[in-house]
């Protein structure tokens, strides 16, 4: 099946249930999106699907052919993405890490979509969990970057 | 011994503590400071050049004895040598130490744990700042002809009094050849720059760009994937793949392979093997295993047993006559309370890659708290010798304890095995729900208490803990003389004229761990909270009677009081915010060489607890940096709301119950509270910053609960309990 990802036409030969999240790992060999839970509960897996946040670990790959797919590794590519990894970095968000591709992503499409959120519409979109307990950290950083 | 308690205990001088038969063989990560590299004369000179790389371009590559997992530590040692060094932060690149050498220790007691690293190493990085500092400005004054006692540096310079300037790049080759000097001066801490700043983490950026790897990214030439199942309840073993010839025709399926309670198949993609993994038809029988789980184990009847146990209560404090005391007492309450099992629930699960060379030597890429145990470990499985494991320590995607060396919660001995079996590289990585059963969840506990109580608080107190810590079960501490059972019942500052304070041992059936704060994580949550029954006991405000009981205490006092002006001063409640009740609940700890006190805020919502608010004051004694201070304090806090809320392994018939995120709910970011610290500085001798934000966490959210709903909750989480 061909798979566009990052802008770029990949050829890949998977199993058709094969979850998005492994052919972005193995097959392309892009390791910023992370597997945490496999059941689309924690978001670590979290990748733009035409400019949607999309829980990879449980998209089977052949769902989403020929449709734009982006990974954490050009978020800085767009303007809001810049702004979101510049925010994080300002408000020294991620501990581990683990979790912080998935939570950039998100907050990118949050903020493509609506650039001026809401507490709840921050509530609504930002559900991906982290475990070092950023939550705090990640409202200001979400925030300052709709206020930039 | 638990290294944690040790050095948490004395981090100068923790053989005193030594309660292991044979502690003569055990080196303890202090003693780190004082051993020499290779080829350097035995000297008290520490290791520079084993530890620092002076680059040509003036940034440095700092190898650091502790591992990065988050809570800042590799920036802390950047700080910390920076500072002597006269160095910024950011011109450090910090990458873990290998195991053994100047930074191993006999007996492989190095861990990143106990809250230990920074304050443990405080002293020896400084000098290793000071020594290199004074090998540049040697260099310098070889190369220029002035006495090194008319240079002097600025950040990354040596300067000469004639204005002349020489970059530390210019000089590193030749003042790494200096031998290094002992007895340098360390700074004035008055004139600190980078040392107690908010220095930015340097590794954030990588971290929010996907940049960072982890040992799951590992990739290594020709590697194979491997994913495995363990048998459903520990000591069971394979029997047969019923299916095999159908599993091992899947696509992508190189072997498949029956290891020790566990079946693994090997492939050539990770997806590949666990989906053939998920065909397979395994059938299992009776097996061996050190501490098999009994077929009818359940958590509820553990927790029953652990309340009934009667036997020898071994002292572990005691002061008074607590006995006589209670006996003569007018006005006695008892209570039981529980917390239970709860696992890890890092987001990275568990990896290793395996690489058995042609020269009969191991590679390991695998995230770890304890480089020198793990290869120790790795030889024994792998039939050669210490010294021929490589091992490659990957920075930890979350780590809260799950990554010690835990009897059959690593990967590796596994990756091992397959290695060996396959003749290629391979990289093994547990899903979720094998990282649920085979995680060292932190112990179901429970202690009984009784106080006697007067006018002013209470008079006496028995408390009767019952169970078993990690530290007895990994470093073989008797009962009585492992802080992990007892602490946070045990250690409590309160003036209480007669206590007796003791551990009844009951061995757990599970493989139990160290959880983040350990004993403390659900100790303080029973004391605390009985403290909260005696002042209600007593007619008593909670906080008053603390202030009270801290009289004695300046520093505990203090703190107490900080707490409750950063909350905008104490007010139990309940009062009203936006038409709803909300109460507070106040607590307090002393883990892991810091002191914390907490204030929490609450209401209910359709009859479960939220959490609005948490203040808490946390004196470290001194810091080194309050920006991760700060961090690490939310941090605590979200998993100290986390296990208060909601969290709970149960197991039925031998098994969790729960084998991924959806049975076991952690932490939502909508139930995350607003989290406000202040660190108090308060002189005395450095803490831990890691572990310190939690154990105040629960109590304080129970007393608010039972402030607002008159309801006392004794059994963790509160999700168990319905508020409607």
């Amino acid at each position: 099946m061909e798979l566009t990802v990052n802008g770029q036409t990949h050829t890949v030969d998977v199993d058709e249930d094969t979850p998005l999240l492994w052919v972005i790992r193995e097959e392309l060999g892009l390791t910023g999106t992370k597997y945490g839970c496999g059941i689309a509960q924690c978001g670590a897996c979290t990748v733009l699907v035409d400019g949607v946040a999309t829980r990879s670990c449980v998209t089977p790959a052949s769902v989403v052919a020929g449709q734009d797919i982006k990974t954490i590794e050009t978020v800085e590519e767009t303007d809001v993405g810049k702004r979101v990894v510049e925010a994080w970095v300002e408000n020294q968000v991620p501990q581990c890490g683990y979790c912080q591709s998935g939570q950039v992503l998100a907050a990118t499409a949050l903020l493509s979509e609506t650039a001026q959120p809401s507490d709840e519409d921050i509530e609504y979109a930002m559900t991906n969990l982290c475990r070092c307990g950023t939550y705090n950290k990640i409202r200001a950083a979400v925030r300052q970057a709709s206020e930039a | 011994m638990g290294i944690m308690d040790i050095l948490n205990a004395a981090p100068t001088n923790v053989s005193r503590r030594g309660f292991l038969a044979g502690a003569g063989s055990l080196v303890l990560a202090t003693s780190l400071p004082v051993r020499p590299a290779r080829g350097q004369e035995a000297s008290d000179a520490p290791a520079v050049q084993a530890f620092m790389e002076l680059r040509a371009d003036g940034t440095v590559l700092l190898k650091s004895p502790w591992i990065e997992g988050g809570q800042g530590v590799y920036t802390a040692m950047a700080q910390i040598v920076g500072e002597e060094l006269d160095l910024s932060p950011e011109h450090f690149e910090v990458e873990i130490a290998p195991p053994g050498g100047p930074f191993g220790i006999n007996g492989g007691f190095r861990i990143t744990g106990g809250s230990a690293s920074t304050r443990s190493s405080y002293t020896l990085m400084r000098r290793l700042g000071a020594s290199a500092r004074a090998m540049l400005i040697e260099a310098a004054s070889a190369q220029l002809g002035i006495p090194a006692a008319d240079l002097t540096t600025e950040p990354g310079v040596v300067v000469a009094p004639d204005g002349t300037r020489l970059g530390y790049g210019e000089l590193a080759s030749a003042a790494m050849d200096l031998p290094v000097p002992t007895d340098v001066p360390l700074r004035d801490p008055e004139t600190f720059r980078y040392i107690k700043a908010p220095t930015p983490r340097i590794d954030v950026r990588a971290k929010s760009t996907g940049q960072a790897s982890y040992a799951i990214d590992v990739t290594v030439d020709d590697m194979l994937l491997a994913a495995i199942r363990h048998a459903p309840r520990l000591g069971l073993a394979p029997d047969a793949v019923t299916n095999l010839s159908e599993i091992e025709a899947m696509r992508g399926v190189h072997s498949v392979h029956m290891l020790d309670g566990a079946v693994a198949v090997v492939a050539n993609k990770f997806w590949q093997a666990q989906k053939a993994l998920a065909a397979a038809d395994i059938t299992w029988t009776e097996g061996q295993a050190k501490w098999p789980m009994p077929a009818d184990f359940s958590s509820a009847r553990f927790r029953d047993t652990l309340a009934k146990a009667s036997g020898e209560v071994t002292p572990v404090e005691s002061n008074g006559d607590a006995a006589s005391a209670l006996d003569s007492a007018e006005t006695v309450i008892e209570a039981t309370y529980d917390a239970p099992f709860v696992v890890h629930g890092q987001l990275e699960p568990p990896s290793a890659t395996a690489r058995m060379n042609d020269d009969g030597t191991l590679d390991l890429w695998l995230p770890n708290q304890a480089p020198e145990q793990f290869v120790g470990r790795a030889a024994e499985v792998a039939g050669i010798d210490g010294s021929q494991v490589r091992l490659h320590s990957q920075i930890l995607g979350g780590f809260f304890g799950r990554h010690f060396l835990y009897e059959t919660a690593n990967p590796f001995p596994q990756a091992i095995k397959l290695a060996q079996a396959t003749g290629r590289p391979v990289k093994l990585i547990w899903s979720r729900e094998e990282d649920f059963l085979r995680d060292a969840p932190r112990p179901l506990g429970l202690a009984r208490f009784r106080a006697a109580v007067g006018p002013d608080g209470p008079t006496a107190l028995n408390v009767e803990v019952v169970g078993e810590g990690p530290t007895g079960r990994w470093y073989n501490a008797p009962a009585g003389r492992d802080p992990s059972a007892t602490e946070g019942i045990s250690g409590k500052p309160y003036a209480i004229a007669n206590t007796q304070i003791g551990q009844l041992y009951l061995q757990n059936p599970a493989v139990i761990g160290y959880w983040r704060s350990v004993g403390h994580s659900m100790h303080d949550f029973m004391y605390e909270g009985f403290l909260d029954e005696i002042a209600q006991a007593a007619g008593l405000d909670p906080f008053e009677m603390r202030l009270k009981m801290l009289e004695n205490s300046p520093r505990h006092h203090t703190l107490l009081q900080r707490v409750g002006d950063l909350s905008g001063g104490w007010q139990p409640g309940p009062y009203a915010v936006d038409g709803v009740q909300r109460a507070r609940g106040v607590a307090m700890a002393s883990p892991f060489g810091s002191e914390a006190a907490t204030i929490a805020e609450v209401s209910l919502d359709l009859g479960t607890v939220k959490v609005h608010n948490i203040w808490t004051a946390i004196d470290p004694g001194q810091i080194v940096n309050p920006a991760v201070i700060e961090a690490q304090v939310q941090s605590a806090t979200a998993l100290g709301v986390s296990q208060t809320l909601v969290e709970e392994l149960v197991y039925e018939n031998g098994e969790p119950t729960a084998r991924n995120f959806d049975m076991y709910p952690i932490l939502r970011p909508d139930q995350m509270p607003d989290v406000h610290v202040e660190i108090v500085e308060s002189g005395a001798e450095m803490g831990g910053v890691g572990e310190p934000g939690l154990p105040t966490v629960g109590p304080a959210i129970v007393n608010a609960v039972a402030q607002l709903t008159g309801r006392r909750v004794r059994s963790l989480p509160l999700s168990k309990h319905d508020f409607g």
